[in-house]
């Protein structure tokens, strides 16, 4: 494994990324919503309704709609990673490729990157402006800044990154299977369905807290070393230039 | 360059490429000519690494065909057109080579020189900026030819270089395969196009699954089909035909207007029999000649017969 050979696919398929417009978009309304949105949420409906002390209670929700850049980190780069391969059947550039001297190996993590990296840069810049608007929006009530905390750090450098792996991992699995982006991405759009789960039990009863998203990531973490090695397993040259037509 | 022994392609049930044996020296041109499903491009694929092969051996620009070894090794010498260009399209034409020329880790400033003679010499040097998908079929075939050449490999794979191009681009592309022969590169090229062929190639070997022969233009012409000598006379009747035959001894001999085409294995030798022949029977003889078969009639018979001919 040449980590500059994959480094080498990865900002090529980094380049053919800014031809697609439409996950563009996404790359950059996703953390502009995320980053707004819930903390206005928070500042202009939750807070102003009084009640108990807001420290007792507001900071279960700001934990849990943090929790959307992770279930962010498992939706956007499932788009990004079925188009690098499926986007190489259809313009059948597959059979070059495997032509040059590059391992499956390093066109899988050149691949991964290309997913990966737009989608850590786009969550943590949402991210940061998320946490200064929620900053703005609490320090009235609560008396102090609640970020930048542990979680939000954990969140970011440890979860973001596993879930986003898990997403892109599946999403080459699926890809070697199917023909089209479409298909490829109602079904890696299956892993966005455990996240709302946990968001949602965050809602009601699951706090997520360091150690809790600690089990989380470790647990992902495994399905997506897991899911590298059945995407190495499923793409196989010969079938992929024989049977992909 | 190539050496290929008993090389054998099966699919499940079915045999693709039923063990070939070949050999393709340096600086050859070799044409590799079949019909369609003939078990050309899955040939390519073995000998290039692409795919794995049944059973056989290959040795291609030294490396061992199959032997995980040697696979990187083997594809950083040899060059590819595949039957499907398989460009980026939204891309210029300038990044697609780019694009290859680092993932055959060349420095990065014999890459800019090779591309720019490149796509000097494929005349497309002013289209460099270009988006490949505003490119006809001709030069995005010869964008992936250049492709193929980046990174100065002694071997060039060209899989069907001219199908659907139009008469002009076919020639444009062959014109520019006859431009690699004068840089001396092996090429090893499909097409089951026999007048490119017989115009490029300095030999050919025709598959049918099996190959059913090899060997130069010229002497799959003189050699395989049986030879005839033709004669042009005042007029042509059964009786001098007969008179041949007899000669001859059962030949077959047919009539077609005003001449005789008459089946003969050495011309030297019978060439004056028949010309004493048919004076004898009265014959008055305007022209004798002898006609070779083409490179498209020895393919057609020996496709037709399937059987690889002695
Ligand atoms: N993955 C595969 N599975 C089953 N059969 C295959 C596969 N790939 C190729 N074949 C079969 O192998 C045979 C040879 O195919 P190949 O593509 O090598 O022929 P070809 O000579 O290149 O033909 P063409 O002139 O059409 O390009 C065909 O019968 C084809 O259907
Ligand atoms: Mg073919």
């Amino acid at each position: 494994m040449r980590l500059s050979q994959a480094w080498t696919v990865a900002r090529h398929d980094m380049r053919l990324l800014r031809q697609r417009r439409g996950i563009l978009a996404g790359l950059i309304a996703f953390p502009v919503g995320v980053g707004l949105g819930f903390p206005a949420l928070v500042g202009l409906v939750l807070l102003p309704r009084g009640g108990p002390d807001p420290r007792t209670w507001a900071p279960m929700f700001i934990d849990a709609f943090a929790f959307w850049f992770v279930i962010g980190a498992a939706s956007l780069p499932t788009s990004i990673a079925s188009y690098s391969i499926i986007g190489e059947k259809v313009s059948k550039s597959l059979e070059p490729l495997l032509s040059t001297p590059t391992t499956d190996g390093e066109i899988l993590l050149g691949k991964a990157l290309a997913a990966l990296l737009p989608t850590l840069l786009a969550g943590w810049s949402g991210a940061l402006v998320f946490q200064a608007a929620m900053d703005l929006a609490t320090v009235g009530p609560f008396g102090y800044l609640y970020y930048p905390n542990w979680q939000m750090a954990v969140e970011l450098f440890v979860a973001m990154p596993v879930v986003a792996l898990m997403a892109i991992e599946a999403s080459v699995v699926i890809s070697s299977r199917v023909s089209d982006v479409r298909t490829a991405q109602q079904y890696a759009g299956l892993i966005f369905v455990p996240m709302i789960f946990i968001y949602v039990a965050a809602e009601i009863t699951f706090p997520l807290n360091t150690t809790n998203l600690a089990y989380l990531a470790g647990v992902f973490g495994l399905v997506a070393l897991a899911l590298y090695w059945v995407s190495l397993k499923a793409f196989r040259r010969e079938e992929i230039l024989t049977r992909w037509k | 360059m190539i050496h290929a022994e008993n090389l054998t392609k099966r699919f499940g049930e079915l045999t693709a490429v039923d063990n070939v044996s070949l050999d393709v020296e340096e600086g050859e041109i070799f044409g590799f000519l079949g019909p369609n499903g003939a078990g050309k491009t899955t040939t390519v694929r073995m000998l290039s690494g692409l795919i794995s092969k049944s059973s056989g051996t290959a040795v291609v620009a030294g490396c061992e065909v199959g032997k995980e070894a040697d696979a990187l090794r083997l594809r950083s010498q040899i060059g590819i057109l595949p039957e499907n260009v398989g460009l980026y399209e939204g891309s210029n034409a300038y990044q697609n080579l780019e694009y290859f020329g680092q993932l055959y880790r060349m420095d990065p400033s014999t890459l800019r020189r090779n591309i720019e003679r490149l796509l000097r010499s494929m005349d497309l040097w002013d289209k460099r900026d270009a988006p490949v998908e505003t490119f006809s079929k001709g030069m995005k075939q010869k964008l992936a030819i250049a492709r193929a050449l980046v990174h100065d490999p002694i071997l060039l794979f060209l899989d069907e270089p001219t199908a659907n191009l139009d008469p002009e681009a076919a020639k444009m592309v062959r014109d520019t395969i006859l431009a690699l022969r004068r840089e001396k590169r092996t090429i090893f090229l499909n097409t089951h196009n026999l007048d490119e062929a017989q115009r490029v190639c300095d030999r050919v070997g025709i598959l049918r699954t099996r190959l059913l022969t090899i060997g130069s233009p010229r002497d799959l012409e003189a050699g395989l089909v049986g030879r005839r000598t033709v004669v042009r006379l005042d007029r042509a009747t059964e009786s001098l035909a007969a008179a041949v035959r007899q000669r001859l001894g059962a030949r077959r001999v047919e009539i077609s207007g005003d001449r005789l085409a008459i089946e003969v294995e050495d011309p030297d030798r019978e060439n004056p029999e028949i010309v004493a022949a048919l004076v004898a029977a009265g014959g008055r003889i305007r022209e004798l000649s002898q006609p070779s078969a083409s490179l498209e009639e020895v393919y057609l018979k020996l496709i037709h017969e399937g059987e690889p001919a002695s």
